[in-house]
Order: structure tokens, then C-alpha cells, then sequence
């Protein structure tokens, strides 16, 4: 496989994101990223728009539709959503889309917040295995892997992206 | 009355009844307040509600009055979209003849999953957690003179809050650690989590007998028991709880040992000071005092509710994971 490259990804969504929201400067949107390594991905697009809205961050735990299974998650920070959300446009950033579970539990939570105009759903990878009918509009890279396979990202600094087999471990930078 | 530590935690050591501090790990109390901090934004939404508990029922088992524990308790779990029922059995069944166990047995035909309990005698939780179905939790909203874990643990969110640790802490407890449950759970939780000094400061009459074995320094005098301490925690004259003559008259308490502006200046500079609730001003604080700038009395009732829906979230939590097995 070959090697992927975080930051011209990023980069990459950065551009995509731009061309559909033509009208950025006039209204420009919020930026939600999914506690963790949404976070860390929503951090650099925030910076690469030069986007001057608060960033939020999302901790998606409460919305999550595997409680009644597995009970509660180790916790991570608390959400930090700027509170007036009622008819903005955002940009929901997260790191791997897979199930799309995670994305689900997000959109409920932001619900909670207020009424947003709209929502653009922006992941850096995107892999096949879909258990909900969610895609994402702006997608760094798509990726092929198999059941057995996990991509992870891990960060802050620098952000990179390795792949984890039940079998073996591999880095992909 | 048997306090077996594992009947609060679970086989892999998670929480599954909350009755006392006592016997709960110092990383399981830890987890508490780092959900109750990511709990604590739910109270920013529009909407305060998380999913969580959805579809599930919480009966408020009152034995006892209270006002404040039963309101943040149900605020809670309706911050979780649970169904809440609040039963005052005072004034219920009880007075008809039932018994405690035809009660319980009652509520659990309801087919409910959690029991918030407060009794005025020490171990009717552990006594209500031994005797419900497995499915059921039980959280302990104080009982008698034991313990009152809830209350205690929004107590250290709070102190968290505003020091991050507990290891250079030195705490002072005031008043009557005699009768007070919450006294004997918030000694266990200093010293669980680490605080380097807790001291309590009463009169003879209102120290328990035992309190030298519960690791805390005692003085009877306030300004030394103050001095350079970062947390005073005042307790509640509790009249009701007085039957004999423990004390010559309020005003005296008052006089001996009530907070009062000039005696928090033998504190450190950066203290903060609490109570449980409710206060009765002018016999073991001065009104001064209770609004002044260094009280946080309003903060630990806003924080017990982020703390409770921790602790009930966790409790029924740990039943479904060894459910599926997980």
C-alpha cells in the first residue's frame, strides 16, 4: 500500500471544502470535530480556512448506541460546542468513517445544541462497511481494508495513520 | 450488619451499588468525577438531556425528607431521559402496615432498575441492595449517622474544581461529625484520594469515639484547627438528630464556633468554603461568610447533579456490560 501522506490530505479536504462552500467569508460555518482524532483533524482544517469561529469539540459518549451492550466508555474531556448553533451552517470533522455509528450519535448530540442551517460531513479516511445510511461530502482519502483491519489515527503531533491487523501491525505514513 | 466490600463493585471491580465509601477503590472514585466532568456540559445544551438511560426507571425511595438530594437526584436521571418515580414513604405504605421488603418487592414488579434510598437508619441501603434482584442498583442518599457517598464525592468534584489535586490539601471538617453521615463519607474520600491533612474541629460532645481510627487530627479550638488550611467544610447544626444535651445553646455554638469572617482569616489565602446544605445562618456560619466570595455553597449543589448522573450511569453501566458478557 502506499504511504499516506496526513497533512496533503488534509490539505486535500481543505480545497474540497472551499469549492462547496463558495459563500465561506460572508457566512462563515462552524467547525465541530469528534473528540479525538476528529478533533486533531478539524484543528488543522480550522487553521488551513483561516476559519475565526470558535472550534468546538464533540465527546459523542452520551449518544452513543452501545451502552445497553457494553456500558459506559472511559472519558475523555467534555464537549465544548460554542452554544448558538440555531441556523449556522457547520462542518463536522472526523477522523475515520466506518459504520457510521459514531456520525449518527454526533448528529443527535448536535441536535441537542440547537437547529443548525446545515451540516457537511467531512472524515480523512473513509472505508467501506457501512452499517447506517451516512456519507461523508468531503472524504481525505478512501481506503480498502479488510474486516479484520482497523485504521487508526494517532496524534496530536505529528498526525499519522497506521493500520492494525488482528494478524500484524503495519504504518502507513 | 455485614459491610462486605464486594457487594458495591462488581467481578472485574466496577461500580455496581453505591452505598458507602468505604471498600471503593481510589481509581473507581477517580472515574467518578472524570465522568461527572464530562457530564458537566450536558448543563450548556439546549436541550439537557443525554440518551443514556432511556427507557429505564429510577425510583426515588425516600424514607426521610430532603429536599435538595431528591430534586438534584431526579434532575439527574431525567438529565439521562430515565423515567423517575419519587416515592415518600413517610407518608405511603409504610403507615398502612407494609412492610420494607413487601415495599421493595412491590417496586420490583413496577420492574424497575435503580433505587435511590434514604433512611434515617444506618444500613438500610446495604440492606436494600442485599435483598433486590440482581438487575437492580442501589445508590445510598444517606443513611442515619453512616454514610451519605454521593454528597461526599460532589464535595471533592468540587474541591477538584478549584486545586486539581488533593496531595498538598489540607482540609478542616467543622461542626457536628457526631451525627453526620456526611462528615464519616467525606473523611473516607480525602483520605482515599489523598489529601494530606484532614482535620476535624467540634466540641467534645459532637466528636464520634471512634474518630482516631478514621486517620484525621481533632481540635476542639477553631482558629488553630484553621490555620493555613485550603478547604473548610461546615456541617449542619443537626437539631433533629439531638436528643440529649450536647450543647449549652446556639448562640454559644455561635460564639465558639461558628464561621465568621475574622476567623477565616486564619485560613490560607486561597480557601474555599463549603457546606451540604441547608444552612442555618448565624449559629455555624454567618451570612457574611456563606455569600461571601470565598464560599462555593452554590457550586456543590450545581455539581451534585453532573456527579450523580455519573454515579448512576456508571452503576447501571457495569449490570448491562456483564450482561452481554463483554
Amino acid at each position: 500500500m502506499t504511504a499516506l501522506d496526513v497533512n496533503q490530505l488534509i490539505e486535500s479536504m481543505a480545497a474540497d471544502i472551499k469549492q462547496r462552500m463558495p459563500n465561506m467569508d460572508q457566512s462563515p460555518p462552524l467547525m465541530v470535530g469528534i473528540h479525538t482524532g476528529g478533533a486533531w483533524v478539524a484543528e488543522h482544517l480550522h487553521q488551513k480556512l483561516g476559519l475565526d469561529t470558535q472550534l468546538s469539540r464533540l465527546n459523542i459518549s452520551f449518544y452513543r448506541d452501545d451502552f445497553t451492550r457494553i456500558g459506559m466508555h472511559p472519558q475523555v474531556l467534555p464537549s465544548q460546542m460554542l452554544t448558538n448553533i440555531e441556523g449556522r451552517s457547520i462542518i463536522l470533522v472526523d477522523d475515520v468513517l466506518y459504520t457510521g455509528r459514531t456520525i449518527r450519535a454526533a448528529l443527535n448530540e448536535i441536535f441537542d445544541y440547537g437547529r443548525p442551517q446545515s451540516i457537511l460531513l467531512a472524515t480523512l479516511v473513509e472505508r467501506d462497511g457501512r452499517e447506517l445510511p451516512i456519507q461523508a461530502d468531503v472524504v481525505g482519502t478512501h481506503v480498502d481494508l479488510d474486516a479484520d483491519q482497523q485504521i487508526k489515527l494517532t496524534g496530536p503531533e505529528p498526525l499519522a495513520l497506521s493500520i492494525i491487523s488482528s494478524k500484524q501491525n503495519s504504518t502507513i505514513e | 450488619m455485614s459491610y462486605r466490600h464486594n457487594i458495591q463493585l462488581t467481578e472485574d471491580k466496577k461500580l455496581r451499588h453505591f452505598l458507602t465509601i468505604e471498600g471503593i477503590p481510589r481509581n473507581v472514585l477517580v472515574e467518578i468525577l472524570n465522568t461527572a466532568e464530562t457530564f458537566s456540559s450536558v448543563a450548556n445544551q439546549a436541550v439537557k438531556k443525554v440518551p443514556l438511560l432511556r427507557g429505564k426507571t429510577i425510583v426515588n425511595l425516600f424514607f426521610e425528607n430532603s429536599t435538595r438530594t431528591r430534586t438534584t437526584f431526579e434532575l439527574a436521571a431525567k438529565r439521562l431521559s430515565a423515567d423517575v418515580l419519587n416515592l415518600n414513604i413517610s407518608v405511603s405504605a409504610t403507615s398502612k402496615g407494609e412492610s420494607l421488603l413487601d415495599t421493595l418487592r412491590n417496586l420490583e414488579a413496577m420492574q424497575s432498575d435503580m433505587f435511590v434510598v434514604r433512611h434515617a437508619e444506618s444500613g438500610a441501603a446495604h440492606f436494600i441492595a442485599q435483598h433486590a434482584p440482581k438487575h437492580i442498583s442501589v445508590i445510598n442518599a444517606g443513611d442515619g449517622w453512616h454514610a451519605h457517598p454521593t454528597q461526599a464525592m460532589l464535595d471533592m468534584f468540587t474541591i477538584r474544581r478549584h486545586f486539581n489535586d488533593f496531595y498538598p490539601l489540607k482540609v478542616a471538617i467543622v461542626g457536628d461529625i457526631l451525627h453526620s453521615r456526611v462528615a464519616r463519607s467525606q473523611i473516607h474520600a480525602l483520605t482515599t484520594l489523598g489529601a494530606n491533612e484532614v482535620r476535624v474541629i467540634a466540641p467534645k460532645t459532637l466528636i464520634p469515639v471512634d474518630i482516631n481510627s478514621m486517620g484525621v487530627h481533632v481540635y476542639h479550638d477553631l482558629k488553630q484547627g484553621l490555620a493555613d488550611v485550603n478547604v473548610i467544610i461546615i456541617l449542619r447544626l443537626q437539631q433533629e438528630r439531638m436528643a440529649g444535651a450536647f450543647l449549652p445553646s446556639q448562640q454559644e455554638y455561635f460564639h465558639t464556633y461558628g464561621l465568621t469572617q475574622e476567623k477565616l482569616e486564619y485560613a490560607s489565602d486561597d480557601v474555599i468554603v463549603m457546606h451540604p446544605g441547608p444552612i442555618n445562618r448565624g449559629v455555624e456560619i454567618e451570612s457574611l461568610v456563606a455569600d461571601g466570595e470565598r464560599s462555593v455553597i452554590l457550586e456543590q449543589v450545581r455539581n451534585g447533579i453532573a456527579v450523580r448522573m455519573a454515579i448512576m450511569s456508571m452503576a447501571m453501566g457495569s449490570y448491562q456490560a456483564k450482561q452481554e458478557g463483554v
